[in-house]
C-alpha cells in the first residue's frame, strides 16, 4: 500500500450520512456494554448471593451516577440490538439500496432512543 | 491470532452469538419491564427456574464469545503496534474469563440449590 494516500479529517466539513452514524454508534454501544461486562458479572453474583447482597445491589442501583450509567447502558443494548438486526439483515442481502439503507439507519437510531425513553417513562411511572 | 477466531469463522461466530444474545434479550428485557423482581426470593426463584438457569448459562459464553470478536475487530482498526494489540486483548481475555466464571458460578450456586 502507498504511503501516500488522500486523507480528509476536516470534522467540521465531513457530513456522515445516517448510515455512517448507524454504524458508528454501533461500535460505541458495543465497547459501552464490554465496559459493563465485569460490573455486572459482579452485580448478579452480588445479587445472588443472598437477601443482604440483593439488599446491597438494589440500594446500589439508586444511586443518580447508577441511574446515569443505566440510561446510558440501556441506549447501548437498544442501539446496538437494532443496528445488530439491520446489519444481519444487510449480510443477506436485504435492504442495500442506499435509499432502503439510509431510511433503517435512521429508523434504527431513532427505535433505540425512543425505545429507552419510553422504557425509562415505564418504569418511572 | 489464534487461528479459532480468524476472519471467516469469526465472522461467522459474530454472527450466531448475535441472534442468540438478541433474542434472549429482548426475553431479559420483557421480563424486567413486565415483572421486575420483587425481593431477593423472587429474584432467586426467577434464577433458579431450569429454562432461565440453562438460558443464562448459555449466554454468558456466547455474550463473551460475540464480545472477544467484536473487540478483537476494533483494536484491529484502531491499533496498530502489535504488542499492544495483543496486550490489551489478553488483559480483556483475563477479564473475560474472571467475569464469566464468577457470572456462571453465582448461576449455577442458585440453580444448584433448586
Ligand atoms: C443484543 C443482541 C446483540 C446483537 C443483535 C448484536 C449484533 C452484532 C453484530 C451483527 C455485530 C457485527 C457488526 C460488524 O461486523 O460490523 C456486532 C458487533 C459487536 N458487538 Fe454485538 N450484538 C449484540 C450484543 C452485544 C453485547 C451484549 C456486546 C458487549 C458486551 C456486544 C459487543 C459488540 C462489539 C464490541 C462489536 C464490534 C463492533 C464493531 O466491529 O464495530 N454486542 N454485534
Amino acid at each position: 500500500m502507498s504511503a501516500k494516500r488522500p486523507v480528509f479529517l476536516d470534522l467540521w466539513r465531513i457530513k456522515l450520512p445516517a448510515t455512517g452514524i448507524v454504524s458508528i454508534l454501533h461500535r460505541v454501544s458495543g465497547l459501552l456494554m464490554i465496559a459493563a461486562v465485569p460490573v455486572a458479572a459482579a452485580l448478579l453474583a452480588l445479587s445472588l448471593a443472598g437477601p443482604e447482597g440483593f439488599a446491597a445491589v438494589a440500594a446500589l442501583l439508586e444511586h443518580w451516577l447508577a441511574k446515569v450509567a443505566l440510561v446510558v447502558l440501556a441506549w447501548s443494548l437498544a442501539h446496538h440490538l437494532f443496528a445488530g438486526i439491520r446489519h444481519l439483515f444487510l449480510d443477506i442481502g436485504i435492504g442495500l439500496d442506499r435509499p432502503v439503507a439510509r431510511t433503517s439507519a435512521r429508523a434504527a437510531i431513532t427505535v433505540a432512543v425512543a425505545a429507552v425513553l419510553i422504557g425509562g417513562g415505564v418504569i418511572l411511572l | 491470532m489464534s487461528r479459532q477466531a480468524s476472519g471467516l469463522k469469526a465472522w461467522v461466530v459474530q454472527r450466531v452469538t448475535a441472534l442468540y444474545l438478541a433474542v434472549f434479550f429482548v426475553y431479559l428485557l420483557v421480563h424486567f419491564l413486565v415483572a421486575p423482581p420483587a425481593d431477593y426470593a423472587a429474584w432467586r426463584d426467577w434464577v433458579a427456574q431450569p429454562l432461565v438457569s440453562l438460558g443464562l448459562l448459555v449466554t454468558v459464553p456466547v455474550l463473551l464469545a460475540h464480545a472477544w470478536v467484536g473487540l478483537r475487530d476494533v483494536l484491529m482498526d484502531y491499533v496498530k503496534p502489535l504488542g499492544l494489540r495483543v496486550g490489551l486483548l489478553s488483559a480483556a481475555a483475563f477479564v473475560f474469563l474472571a467475569a464469566g466464571l464468577w457470572a456462571l458460578r453465582a448461576i449455577l450456586l442458585v440453580g444448584l440449590q433448586g
